[in-house]
């Protein structure tokens, strides 16, 4: 089963490098800014298969804590795109 | 809000707080629990307005009813993700996109993230701009079908006013 | 032992394709708005399909700590409330600044 999870982790790794293509051409910001959002979402489904091929199931903390740090980075990013400041003091 | 609201407010913070808590650290002595309550109680003081607003009518039947709504907008997620992949793999790409506008009648700050949540978890639509003074809502959407079951069905505005308990009276809503 | 492993396959199998397929259409769509319909939905459901796959996986293989299952299943609810909510967030900005959104019949952008 090992082997399967193994299969599975690179053909992640092959996606990710699919949307690096459209993070490095997209014209303008916010198809770049898109792409980052969805790489930062495999990425967490790579570390939890990750945490299974190690055989350490509590590993499971590290992309619940990402997948937070990655909602919170794009929000805030969206956020200063649309106003042009990010608070207004 | 009055003094009874605000109390609600903070209990039903820490409780949830102090959940959290437990079903992370999966130690259950007695030191762990106390820093468990004592870092609860903190949180909970510096930010009790932000998570609940106060009391409202009904919750519970309220509850129950969006516990009964969530399978059937999983069944609709997958179909509408199976449409989606095959106009992905199909070499011609039949898409056609368009904007359109629409009112409902739903009011609550709940019930309109609750209805933009699953218009956008629903491939073939995505919301662009609420507005939560009429309850209107801008819909981008990839063809005409997904389009169609806004506007003229109308199916998912009445399932959702049905859970939040808001009646459902007429609505209009175009192309553009 | 053998079923358990066919049914987590499909699981993983299944998440996976839909993975794919966000990705090729991130790059083949024409246009900013309608890439993000392609991979803001069909990547929540294949994360979805994978972790439930994995959970299935985690109670039959290691049969003592089950809180590691709550745990997952609050990542796969944060994940179906957060992902659309982020790409709210980017397509709200793109409008407000004034992207057009793309016809029948235009060139790529």
């Amino acid at each position: 089963m090992i082997s399967m999870f193994l299969v599975i982790g690179i053909l992640n790794v092959v996606t990710i490098l699919l949307c690096l293509y459209r993070a490095a051409v997209g014209p303008g910001v916010f198809n770049r800014v898109a792409a980052v959002n969805v790489i930062g979402t495999k990425t967490v489904v790579l570390l939890v298969i990750m945490g299974y091929i190690f055989e350490r199931p509590l590993f499971v903390d590290i992309p619940l804590l990402y997948a937070m740090l990655n909602f919170i980075g794009t929000l805030v990013f969206a956020k200063y795109l649309e106003r042009g400041e990010l608070c207004s003091w | 809000m009055s003094r009874g609201e605000k109390g609600f407010g903070i209990i039903v913070t820490f409780c949830i707080m102090f959940l959290f808590w437990l079903i992370l650290s999966e130690f259950f002595d007695a030191f762990h629990l106390i820093m468990g309550g004592i870092c609860s109680a903190i949180v909970t003081l510096i930010s009790h307005g932000l998570l609940v607003k106060g009391k409202s009518q009904k919750m519970l039947p309220k509850f129950l009813r969006l516990l009964f709504y969530i399978p059937w907008q999983l069944w609709q997620i997958v179909l509408a993700n199976v449409d989606v992949a095959y106009r992905v793999l199909h070499p011609k790409m039949p898409i056609d996109p368009r904007i359109i506008e629409f009112e409902t009648s739903l009011r609550g700050d709940f019930a309109l993230a609750t209805l933009a949540n699953s218009i956008t978890l629903t491939p073939g639509t995505i919301t662009i701009f609420v507005e939560p003074g009429k309850g209107k809502f801008w819909v981008h959407a990839l063809a005409r079908e997904p389009a169609d079951a806004h506007l003229v069905d109308k199916t998912m505005q009445r399932k959702v006013a049905h859970v939040f308990m808001e009646c459902n009276g007429p609505s209009m809503g175009k192309n553009r | 032992m053998l079923l358990v492993n066919a049914i987590v396959t499909i699981f993983l199998a299944t998440g996976m394709f839909f993975m794919f397929i966000g990705a090729i259409g991130l790059l083949r769509f024409p246009d900013f708005y309608t890439r993000l319909h392609a991979t803001g939905k069909c990547d929540t459901l294949g994360e979805g399909l994978i972790i439930v796959g994995l959970i299935i996986y985690h109670l039959f293989h290691y049969p003592g700590t089950s809180l590691v299952t709550v745990k997952l299943l609050f990542l796969i609810i944060f994940i179906f409330i957060a992902n659309p909510t982020a790409i709210h967030a980017i397509v709200k900005a793109a409008y407000r600044r004034g992207f057009k959104p793309w016809r029948c019949g235009e060139g790529r952008r």
